[in-house]
């Protein structure tokens, strides 16, 4: 025990913050299944790594008696540590401490570790837990939310920024979330939403619950404003540090290197995909077949699924993974799927992560509905951000590539490095029934049987066309490759382009369709 | 695909793929071209006022009624020349985006 009388008046003072907004609110707060805010931050630091700073911050709000109210650590937890030694700076809003408003100290204490993640170049983590605004504080509070997007935009593809929504996240709050690269959210505690169900029901006279206009699986599912879901905050705590150890710690470095180890036997990689280009399978069998210890970490899992996107490592370095996927909508092309795989490859780019793409895809999603939700502006997405990455993109063409979407699936004339297919690839600018409608409908709509004429037509451009070694003969494709030798071609392409260097013309920044 | 699941499909020129379908895909709506006679809600809100009555003839132009959204009133104007031929609201209603407010003739 210590006897200074300095030092036992410091321990004093730091134990009453540190019981946040009280006995009776903690006691609230875990009966909704939450944690409090600093047990969070204590689950997923590594343990004794986490220094805490502003713990005796305090509002000055004089307006609706506020000048008589303390809020210990004007309810919001900053600090730093480490997770599996990686240096993180981190906040959590506590909402034991007025439901974790946003007023200006609050505000002050986000952006100062903000900032000091920015100058330090590490990763910021952000536990979102609030009612929003602190009313009371007025246009300070809005001030607050301002600098923080300033900063969430500014830091954006220097250091990974991650947000954790464990409460509700309303209003303008939103926003910081969803200036950041990656979302994390848990069934029945997270809620996400511009205007509450209250408000819509007194305007619009919609009724919703909570759950259904902005929970966990609905931004999973439906917006696609969430990355990861989880069933509760230790499966959420778990993904986030798994996260962290496929990514830098800012954009002037690479992700950690790992002892590189083979994939799992169990995934047999010349079995998988079947020959016939309209029969499914799942792409992630494939990854799973190439990836160290077949460990994929999927991202957007529930979101847009006909695309697949997410990390694995290869001979020990992390790379990021795009891949159609046969199984959902036939691997198409669409609004959401572009947008889900073009932010992605972007991530990739930012953050000096290689890109591999496996291609097998029909073109993109016909109907009016595509049509009219801007397919042409979102499809672009996937041709800017590809044609703009200068990371080391390698491409797969497993087999269908038709199209625009064979061009847009990182091929050759957007600057894919190596571009290998196997055997059973088909790369043509459409597949056959269509080709062969078109090409010979003179010769099918005459005939006596048009039937028989276009099957014989359609097997006609199926031999001539439907190969890999078409695009082969001009050197679009690099290398037509068996199955098994996919991972060797592969490691290798990785390790020649780890000095690639690519000029690109001088401007302030491209105006990417979005 | 699981082994009980139904395949289903998706055909993309003139090709079908066998492929699970998405829920968005499934619940598409069927484009419809817009009918110049019927008078949606463009945007929710409440009713306010009313100037027309069923039967009555109107002149392109004229104020139908007041959408008050967003804090806005909106004077909803006539298309074309017509009648009305009926009014599916009354003053007051609260209205979501896309439902039938008049029907002209």
């Amino acid at each position: 025990m210590p006897t200074n009388k300095k030092i036992l008046e410091l321990k004093e003072k730091r134990q009453k913050v540190l019981l946040g907004g009280g006995e009776k609110a903690i006691e609230k707060q875990k009966a909704m299944g939450k944690r409090t805010a600093r047990e969070r931050i204590l689950a997923l630091l590594d343990k004794g790594s986490f220094n805490e700073y502003d713990l005796f911050v305090e509002h000055d709000a004089r307006d609706f008696d506020m000048d008589k109210k303390s809020l210990p650590s004007d309810g919001v937890i900053i600090g730093s540590g480490t997770i599996y030694g990686a240096p993180v700076a981190i906040f959590a809003q506590d909402f034991t401490v007025a439901g974790g408003s946003l007023g200006l100290m609050h505000s002050r204490k986000i952006t100062k570790i903000m900032d000091h993640a920015l100058k330090m170049r590490m990763p910021l983590i952000g536990i979102n837990d609030s009612g929003g605004a602190r009313i009371q504080e007025g246009v300070n509070s809005l001030a607050g939310y301002g600098e923080i997007f300033f900063r969430n935009t500014i830091s954006s593809g220097v250091i990974p920024q991650i947000s954790v929504i464990l409460g509700p996240c309303a209003g303008g709050a939103v926003y910081s979330p969803a200036l950041t690269d990656f979302v994390f959210v848990v069934d029945k505690i997270s809620k996400m939403f511009i205007t509450g169900p209250e408000v819509i029901k007194t305007v619009l006279g919609e009724e919703i619950s909570m759950e259904d206009l902005g929970g966990a699986r609905v931004h999973s599912e439906v917006t696609g404003n969430a990355h990861f879901y989880s069933q509760s905050e230790d499966e959420c705590f778990e993904q986030i540090k798994k996260l962290i150890t496929f990514i830098p710690w800012n954009n002037s470095r690479k992700a950690k290197a790992f002892e590189p180890s083979e994939p799992s036997p169990e995934y047999d990689i010349s079995r998988i995909v079947p020959e016939d280009p309209t029969l499914p399978y799942d792409v992630k069998d494939v990854i799973k077949a190439l990836v160290d210890d077949s460990d994929f970490f999927e991202i957007m899992e529930l979101y847009a699924k006909n695309i697949v996107i997410g990390f694995g490592r290869m001979g020990g370095r992390t790379a990021g993974f795009v891949a159609n996927q046969p199984y959902e909508m036939a691997g198409v092309l669409d609004v959401d799927s572009s947008d889900k795989a073009a932010r992605f490859i972007r991530y990739c780019d930012a953050f000096n992560i290689p890109i591999i793409t496996l291609v097998d895809l029909p073109g993109y999603l016909p109907g009016v509905d595509q049509e009219h939700a801007g397919v042409i502006r979102h499809g672009a997405k996937v041709l800017y951000a590809y044609s703009e990455a200068t990371v080391p993109k390698l491409t797969v063409i497993l087999r269908k590539a038709y199209g625009g979407g064979y061009i847009a699936m990182s091929s050759r004339h957007l600057r894919a490095d190596f571009v290998f297919a196997w055997p059973t690839a088909e790369i043509a600018v459409m597949g056959p029934e269509g080709a062969a409608n078109i090409i010979f409908r003179k010769e099918i709509t005459t005939a006596d049987d048009p039937d028989s004429v276009r099957k014989q037509k359609v097997e006609e451009y199926k031999a001539k066309f439907a190969n890999p070694y078409v695009a082969a003969s001009r050197g679009y494709v690099d290398a037509v490759i068996e199955p098994e030798e996919t991972r060797k071609f592969l490691l290798h392409s990785i390790e020649v382009s780890e000095n690639k260097v690519v000029p690109m013309p001088e401007k302030k920044h491209g105006l990417p369709p979005f | 695909m699981e082994k009980d699941e139904k395949p289903e499909y998706l055909n993309i020129n003139s090709s079908l793929y066998q492929t699970r379908l998405s829920k968005k895909f499934r619940e598409r709506k069927n484009y419809a071209p817009a009918d110049p006679k019927i008078i949606l809600s463009f945007i929710p809100g409440t009713v306010l006022e009313i100037f027309v009555k069923e039967g009555q003839g109107v002149k392109k132009g004229d104020n139908l009624l007041i959408l008050d959204a967003m804090k806005m009133q909106n004077r909803l104007k006539c298309s074309m020349d017509g009648k009305i031929k009926s009014i599916k609201v009354q003053s007051g209603d609260k209205v979501p985006k896309g439902v039938v407010l008049l029907e002209l003739e």
